[in-house]
């Protein structure tokens, strides 16, 4: 089972994943990226948004993949509380599940300016979980 | 931060010297208790920030330096391209001329007091703030383009404000050299609705008083006096400065050139394809920086004109703290073109600069920093000494000392509110959680952070502010 949580830097905020898998590790994450703007169940999955990204090598995977977490949520006005990846070498597909945003209901805290190479790191420890983490500036 | 690994050059002035890869030494200028408290990771990045190629004189760090991106957020870094120098999207950062503007309103305290709320309601209402709120503002294609080039002229142009403002903007409202060629069309997207907004985290527009007066003859050249109102707007370039910030951080990383096995140091030597376009897109970012906080500014005279008709707001002065400019400082007794980079950190050009026009020439430039929402900002002018100290550079603002996710831990957001307002200060959101985060004590002592850049000679306080009303995103 998959897990999520922040960790402190000096101005802004770490998210991390950790999961069996190099794709839970990635969904981890950007449900730990959700819940640094918003209360994540409060987010109804009411919608899907796709999206598709690649890198050079796995931790700019997890950069790009937050990056277009963020670029959704801006551009759509939404919040995701879902998130379903695959990965393919060094491609990553993501269907994304949200709503918009309702400062009302969402306890919303923060926007998202994007996802930094400042903590980034992509492994897999040694009792065979992955990890996926990063610095996203706010 | 430890003190033994510093060398002290006097009460306010500690130096990392030049060891290993390092071309030229560190110098942080702050107290010894900020220094104390300082994170060791400002002494990590002033060091590697020192090791990038071209760099004159010193890796710099302001009073409020914390743990950055690449560079300390409150660092100072200035490239020659003739020596190789270098260009750093993180030196920058993503929220590309982010930076505060002052306005005088010709009124004093008391003149607040039966509209107050009335006020605090009607700036809310007017100005849009926080996650996901938009403008009233569409921009078609070219519209954008055209506004990417001209900053807060364009603005002008199109009626929001006069063009008395613009020179009292640095660059006279608009950086020259902007290319929104080199600017993606996701960032033009993201940018699409958010002309006109404040934004969130630690984005605020307050209005305040001048609670105290510290230099009389200064503050009368800036038309300041105890007990006037000011507004304060601190924000950036919205959406497209964060996509710009993020596309090139992304090449950079993958193709630029990186000094140390740092990625977080990645950049573009200055002459070079790489460097050049994210330097026309910054340039595009700056003025869209410059153009957000312009529309707010009409907007917010706006709702004067209807809440407090005698109101007249002029514009004191507008600041960027994260930038990277061109600027002719003296190195080794020749003038140089230097690419300056200052993240986090506030132009301070003093008496005599030939840049400076009006009653700025003969006293400074004014270096405006923003606080907390429950403690005060500060007023400060450029000195004679800051261009020799740090290329003409001083602080931009407190700096966090506690994590947001210690903050919201430690606050509650509707209590605050509530605190502050026995206090007399009126807060508008539409975010509790961010008003925790942004508590102000998880923010160092301003008052400390302005009075060590006047101790180290950066710049010279003039007035201390406290918020009356502040509208949070």
């Amino acid at each position: 089972m998959g897990r999520w949580e922040h960790f402190s830097h000096g101005s802004d905020i770490g998210v991390r994943g950790v999961g069996g898998t190099l794709e839970e590790a990635f969904e981890q994450a950007a449900l730990a990226l959700s819940a640094v703007v918003a209360s994540v169940p409060a987010i109804e999955p009411r919608e899907e948004v796709e999206v598709r990204c690649d890198a050079p090598d796995l931790d700019l995977l997890l950069m790009s993949w937050l990056n277009a977490v963020i670029y959704e949520m801006a551009v759509r006005r939404m919040l995701f509380s879902k998130f379903r990846v695959t990965i393919s070498g060094l491609s990553l597909t993501g269907i994304l599940s949200g709503e918009t945003i309702d400062p009302d209901r969402h306890e919303i805290a923060v926007e998202a300016k994007g996802a930094t190479v400042t903590g980034l790191r992509v492994a897999r420890e040694d009792g065979g979980l992955w990890v996926a983490q990063c610095v996203i500036d706010v | 931060m430890d003190r033994q690994s510093l060398e002290r050059h006097s009460d306010f002035e500690w130096w990392i010297k030049p060891t290993g890869k390092m071309r030229v030494p560190g110098i942080i200028y702050a107290g010894e208790q900020l220094i104390e408290g300082m994170d060791e990771k400002v002494h990590e990045q002033v060091t590697n920030v020192a090791t990038l190629p071209g760099i004159q004189r010193a890796s710099y760090a302001m009073p409020d330096a914390h743990w950055g991106y690449g560079f300390p957020i409150g660092g100072v870094a200035a490239f020659d391209p003739d020596e190789g120098g270098i260009i750093s999207a993180g030196g920058v950062g993503f929220d590309i001329s982010c930076g505060v503007r002052t306005m005088r309103t010709g009124l004093h305290g008391d003149e607040l007091a039966d509209h107050k709320e009335e006020l605090a309601d009607a700036l809310f209402a007017s100005v849009p703030a926080g996650v996901g709120s938009t403008g009233a503002i569409r921009l078609t294609d070219h519209e954008m383009d055209d506004m990417l080039r001209g900053g807060a002229r364009w603005a002008v142009l199109q009626g929001y404000g006069a063009s008395d403002d613009l020179e009292q903007i640095e660059e006279n409202g608009c950086a020259s050299a902007a290319q929104p060629d080199c600017v993606s069309r996701e960032a033009k997207k993201r940018q699409a609705r958010e002309m006109g907004t404040l934004g969130s985290g630690n984005h605020y527009l307050e209005v305040q008083r001048i609670a105290r007066v510290f230099d009389p003859q200064t503050a009368s050249a800036f038309g300041l006096h105890e007990d006037d109102l000011v507004v304060s707007i601190h924000c950036g370039s919205r959406g497209l400065g964060h996509q710009v910030g993020t596309d090139y951080l992304k090449i950079m990383v993958a193709e630029g050139f990186r000094p140390i096995p740092d990625r977080e140091l990645a950049c573009a030597p200055i002459r070079s394809e790489l460097g050049q376009h994210y330097l026309g897109a910054m340039r595009a970012a700056t003025n869209c920086a410059l153009a957000n906080r312009q529309i707010i500014t009409h907007l917010v005279r706006g709702v004067f004109e209807r809440v407090l008709p005698n109101a007249k707001l002029t514009l004191l002065y507008d600041v960027s703290h994260n930038t990277c400019k061109i600027e002719e400082h003296a190195v080794d007794g020749a003038q140089r073109e230097l690419f300056v980079h200052r993240k986090g950190a506030t132009r301070s050009f003093g008496p005599g600069h030939p840049e400076l026009k009006g009653a700025f020439r003969e006293t400074g430039q004014p270096v405006l920093i923003g606080g907390t929402m429950g403690t005060e900002s500060y007023i400060l002018v450029g000195t004679p000494q800051t261009e020799a100290l740090a290329f003409s550079s001083a602080c931009h603002g407190a700096g966090r000392s506690m994590s947001r996710t210690a903050a919201t831990k430690k606050w509650r957001g509707r209590e605050l509110v509530d605190q502050l307002r026995a206090q007399g200060i009126l807060i508008r959101t539409r975010s509790f959680r961010g008003v925790a985060e942004e508590a102000p004590g998880a923010y160092k002592d301003v008052a400390a952070v302005a009075e060590a850049a006047e101790r180290a000679g950066l710049a010279r306080r003039v007035a201390r502010l406290v918020p009356l009303i502040c509208v949070k995103g």
